[in-house]
């Protein structure tokens, strides 16, 4: 474009274009955003590439993420400890994700990760009570609960051990029509 | 992480590449820098970008797509209006403007086809009165078929046939909203079929892909949670019904169906008494004209039918005890037939008039001692249909939608209470618009700028319903489907497209046009057109076009058609087997292990 901005070099920039879905100015956009969560932490010259990572606590507190039931397990499958703290990286990766670019298989790996709570790679049917608890903030009963989880697994089940695995999971997600429109986060 | 790594790769990439390499990813990579920023320019262009962005973050993703369905409606519109215009009306105006250009005007009735224009001293009364019939000043402007009377144009080096780009016009526009329609809704279709066929998703897609993650506003959240609460619990009650529908005894079955027969008997019932107080109300306003209340019983009656029928058929449905989904399509699909048809019935009742003559026989094929220019009371009626429309949208948001808003808000009684907040039914607004849209693809053929004065309507309908929805209502508790409403709204569509070709290709090729009006003066009927044209043609071309249309390709043309859908169908059969297969493997494959 035209304006000189001192925050990236232009061969970031370039690497961050190639490896998300966004333009330059959503880049430097979200550097802005980033900023914005914690101004101290965060520097405003990313040249030599600073090693800062913002707390899980000022991410989720975003508004495109406060009313998001799943916030907390969003940020921390995107961390690299599974801590929930973020570095600018790790942001920019969870909104391109998170973008309506991003296609549907690459947002199917992380949905399995963040709904798998227990962090096994399956998800057992603690995992969808905990998804269907935090969805409907607890206002179905018990036995409405295990109805659900029990239809559920039935449904997506292919190889009969009681528990989705990833291939269950992406086989049943391609055949959810909604899923590219809902899982998408405007930032 | 993804981003750290894959640039690691590309730096170390970078330095290993030679001067020339490096020149053409730069290039490359400046290449699509400049594609993506076009892009983003195309689409902040497209129209009302901010005000849908802005309904789906408070509404979510069900009431976007109506909001979105109202925008291309307005685009098809558009286009469907500037097709008119540059085969039918551009010649008339520059014929007109030009004087040194000799026209040919086959009409040597045009002296008894008498102007209703008033004459003398005009009220200014008179005037709006003639602005909301369709008459007077109106009949003799380019609003209504009447007024081309011309049959061909001589410019100076080509001869332009006017009646024939009248007619080719006409099945353009119908075929370019049919291609157009199918084009939007394939995808639509593909992911509707794998769906339904088993219903076998129905509380995955809840749970994983039922929490829209653009929501942000916390009264949006609370209502997406209820809704999606309310969801569940109805799959859940589905699955109840289900059990309790297997396990029911004969005797039951046979109440049930006697039920079900005896309401189906009465919504026939109720439609054919709508029908007939259409017809009735039809023939009343042509035989009165003098009050602008009598032109428009048509339109008051066919408003009043659609109004209370839906409330009735989501009465009778309760009664007939079927499954809740099941229950929801039915009323609809009743609802949609409703609409659609009763314009069919207003129609069958104006031809009716039409071709009825005293003595039996008419002569010309039409009643052309009270419908001079038939097409133009047509088009009138059509004209009158839209601007009704319009007016009661506009009357429904400020004298109902309002005032409900107030009273709900400010009075606490127990009426206000059990009338609850409007609510934005999607399938009622929906219905509302494909209703003028088909009345627009009927009416164009009669009244040429229908389609700008549909564009207009449906432009200012975006911003009251907009207005109306961020002001009075809250979302609907029954919540609509993102993928399966795009679909819907798509299917009711091509109905209404369906519905809208048949009154228009019977009038064209069955019913004698006007001989004191039109450009189709001169000929039996306004098909008539097309095969004096290609008989005009050089031999070559002609033989090719006969035997195009001759019975044998059109036969042979069926048969291969119907050979390939056989052998999809075949197909699609073969790969559900398939798929069957594999799955029993899987689990054998899991079991073994």
């Amino acid at each position: 474009m035209g304006n000189k901005q001192t925050i990236f070099t232009d061969e970031q920039l370039d690497a961050y274009q190639d490896c998300t879905f966004f333009t330059r100015k959503e880049i430097l956009r979200l550097h802005g955003r980033y900023h914005e969560l914690a101004p101290h932490l965060v520097p405003m010259d990313y040249t030599n590439e600073p090693d800062c990572k913002v707390p899980l606590s000022l991410i989720v507190n975003m508004p495109e993420l406060k009313e998001n039931p799943f916030r907390n397990r969003i940020v921390e499958s995107f961390s690299e400890g599974g801590d929930g703290n973020l570095s600018f990286n790790e942001f920019v990766d969870m909104f391109s994700v998170l973008s309506e670019m991003a296609p549907r298989e690459l947002k199917a790996i992380y949905a399995f990760k963040i709904y798998d709570f227990n962090v096994d790679n399956f998800l057992c049917k603690e995992d969808l009570e905990k998804t269907l608890n935090r969805l409907t903030k607890e206002e179905l009963t018990p036995e409405e609960v295990e109805l659900v989880c029990d239809k559920t697994i039935e449904e997506a089940d292919l190889d009969g051990d009681n528990k989705l695995s990833f291939a269950d999971f992406e086989n049943m997600i391609s055949r959810a029509p909604d899923f590219l429109s809902t899982f998408h986060i405007r930032i | 992480m993804f981003c750290n790594f894959f640039r690691a790769q590309r730096l170390e990439e970078a330095s290993k590449l030679s001067s020339w390499k490096q020149w053409r990813q730069s290039t490359q990579r400046t290449l699509r820098r400049l594609r993506d920023e076009a892009q983003e320019w195309l689409s902040s262009l497209k129209l009302w970008r901010a005000d849908i962005h802005q309904i789906e973050g408070m509404f979510g993703t069900g009431i976007l797509s109506y909001f979105s369905f109202l925008r291309f409606l307005v685009m098809l519109n558009l286009i469907i209006f500037l097709l008119m215009f540059s085969f039918v009306m551009l010649p008339i105006i520059i014929m007109f403007t030009t004087n040194v250009i000799l026209f040919n005007i086959w009409n040597p009735f045009m002296e008894l086809y008498p102007s209703s224009a008033r004459r003398g001293l005009v009220i200014f009364h008179e005037h709006i009165t003639d602005l909301l019939s369709g008459g007077g000043f109106l009949e003799q402007t380019y609003l209504f078929y009447g007024f081309y009377q011309v049959n061909q144009i001589h410019f100076p080096n080509i001869k332009y046939n006017l009646a024939l780009a009248y007619l080719m016009t006409t099945i353009a526009y119908l075929f370019l909203s049919l291609i157009w329609i199918v084009k939007r809704s394939a995808l639509g279709f593909k992911r509707n079929l794998v769906q339904d066929e088993d219903r076998f998703q129905s509380f995955c897609n809840k749970i994983f892909a039922g929490w829209d993650f653009c929501i942000t506003n916390e009264n949006a959240a609370s209502l997406k949670r209820s809704s999606l609460l309310y969801e569940l619990r109805t799959d859940l009650e589905e699955e109840r019904i289900k059990q309790k529908i297997a396990d029911r005894t004969r005797k039951e079955k046979c109440r049930i169906y006697l039920i079900r027969f005896i309401l189906n008997i009465f919504v026939i019932g109720v439609l054919a008494g709508c029908f007939y107080s259409i017809y009735v109300a039809t023939i009343f306003s042509q035989e009165h004209v003098e009050y602008l209340m009598y032109e428009y019983l048509p339109s008051i009656v066919i408003t009043l039918a659609n109004f209370i029928t839906p409330l009735l058929f989501s009465v009778i449905i309760n009664f007939e005890d079927y499954s809740p989904a099941f229950e929801i399509r039915f009323t609809l699909m009743r609802c949609v037939f409703m609409r659609l048809t009763s314009i069919g019935v207003l129609l069958f009742s104006l031809w009716s008039q039409i071709t009825h003559c005293k003595d039996e026989t008419c002569i010309c094929g039409y009643n052309h001692e009270l419908y001079s220019c038939w097409e133009t009371r047509v088009g009138q009626e059509m004209y009158k249909l839209t601007v009704f429309d319009f007016i009661i949208i506009v009357a429904v948001t400020i004298f109902v939608e309002f005032p409900r808003k107030l009273i709900v808000r400010h009075c606490d009684c127990g009426l206000a209470k059990w009338w609850g907040q409007q609510e934005f039914s999607i399938p009622q607004n929906v219905l509302e618009i494909v209703y003028g849209q088909t009345i627009c693809w009927i009416g164009t053929f009669y009244c040429p700028m229908l389609p700008a004065i549909c564009t207009i309507k449906y432009f200012f309908i975006f911003y009251i319903k907009k207005v109306s929805l961020l002001k009075n209502c809250r979302p609907a508790t029954r919540p609509f489907r993102a993928s399966s409403s795009n679909f819907f709204f798509l299917a009711v569509l091509l109905i209404g497209l369906a519905l809208a070709c048949l009154p228009v290709s019977v009038s064209v090729a069955q019913i004698n046009c006007s001989q004191a009006c039109g450009p189709f003066v001169g000929y039996n009927t306004s098909w008539e057109v097309l095969p004096t044209a290609v008989s005009e043609l050089p031999t070559g071309v002609r033989s090719v076009i006969e035997a195009l249309s001759s019975e044998a390709f059109a036969v042979s043309f069926f048969v291969v058609t119907c050979l390939a859908m056989f052998y999809v169908i075949a197909l699609a059969g073969a790969h559900k087997k398939v798929i069957n297969q594999l799955r029993e493997q899987l689990v054998l494959v899991s079991l073994v292990k």
